[in-house]
């Protein structure tokens, strides 16, 4: 009786870890970065899931392959293209949220060694309520439409 | 006005200027045109600037061509390689008449982008694509030339800074008249509808 509900204690526990490990809260999938020549800064792209219901925002970036990696929007609004540093994505409830060319994107500035396309990059993305999401960016050649031809 | 306001305005009377040519050109048998038809209101191909392989070339070498012409720089690493890699798709989906297209993509940021960080950038997205860059006077001249207009935003303080600038698309026929505007999010069907006519405009003359 005793060991039968100690196995069954374990069984749902061991359940329950692996359930929690096969689905976070956030989680970063199908990344990649779009590699340009030389030291030029590129842009990374990646889309969040929040199966939480708590409503959440990213809020910073960082790779250790990067010097510097920071969260901007371009736009391209009146006709004119442009970009600016944001502070925080908002990332809904129970929603995804997608990091994609021509809009929000990490920009990932002095790379520590050259990148080529098949390397990959591992960025640390920030959320609001302080945890942190590592994704894994596939590095893409300058002319790639997304993470796969 | 304000810059800004005065670019707006200005692609307004672009715009304006589009559909006047529509309406005026309705009568003669054209070609049905999805994008803007500029054909009369914006001037022919005409600069003098440097290639990425350093050489000095004018408009006039690229008679022959239709050119598709954009203004951007290599630091820009989002809005520039998305409208590269657009026009790279649409140049293969183009198929043999690509070859008798050049993408021109000008530089807006002289004091970084050199003919050799150009050729990398350029090739990088398509073999078509010729960087140009020239002083700063010559590319505010062209620019202007094409209603275009850019600026040089604040540094960051880490020593990098942005230029914001038009994002407009020009198309140019082989006889270096423009003829066509296309937005960023014009879709790739309507330009390779396009460049399938103005190409083969090209090859009937
Ligand atoms: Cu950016």
């Amino acid at each position: 009786m005793m060991a039968r509900s100690l196995a069954l204690a374990l069984i749902l526990s061991i359940g329950g870890a692996a359930h929690a490990a096969d689905k976070p809260a956030v989680e970063a999938k199908s990344g990649w970065v779009r590699v340009l020549p030389g030291n030029l800064p590129a842009g990374g792209y990646v889309t969040f899931e929040n199966r939480s219901d708590r409503a959440l925002s990213i809020v910073g970036a960082a790779s250790p392959q990067y010097g510097n990696a920071m969260i901007h929007r371009s736009s391209t609004d009146g006709g004119m293209g442009r970009m600016e540093m944001v502070d925080s994505v908002p990332l809904p409830a129970k929603g995804s949220l997608a990091f994609a060319p021509g809009g929000y994107h990490v920009m990932l500035m002095q790379p520590k060694q050259a990148v080529k396309p098949g390397d990959k990059i591992v960025v640390t993305f920030t959320l609001s309520d302080g945890e942190t999401i590592p994704a894994t960016l596939l590095a893409r050649p300058a002319n790639a439409s997304g993470p796969t031809d | 006005m304000t810059p800004s306001i005065f670019r707006r305005a200005l692609m307004v009377l672009l715009t304006a200027a589009a559909v006047a040519s529509l309406a005026a050109c309705q009568r003669e048998a054209q070609p049905e045109w999805r994008l803007n038809d500029v054909s009369g209101h914006l001037p022919d191909l005409d600069f003098k600037l440097t290639d990425d392989n350093g050489n000095p070339v004018t408009g006039a070498d690229y008679k022959g061509k239709v050119a598709v012409m954009y203004f951007g720089y290599t630091h820009c690493p989002d809005v520039c390689p998305l409208t590269l890699t657009q026009l790279h798709v649409i140049l293969d989906r183009l198929g043999p008449a690509a070859e008798n297209v050049r993408i021109l993509f000008v530089s807006v940021d002289p004091a970084r982008d050199t003919p050799a960080v150009m050729h990398a950038y350029v090739n990088a997205f398509d073999k078509r694509a010729v960087g140009l860059v020239g002083s700063q006077a010559a590319v505010e001249a062209l620019a202007k030339r094409y209603r275009s207009a850019f600026t040089r935003e604040p540094d960051r303080g880490d020593g990098n800074y942005e230029v914001s600038h038009s994002s407009a698309i020009y198309f140019f026929d082989a006889e270096g008249k423009a003829r066509l505007l296309a937005t960023p999010s014009a879709s790739q069907d309507d330009i390779v509808h396009d460049l399938h006519l103005l190409t083969s405009l090209e090859t009937r003359s």
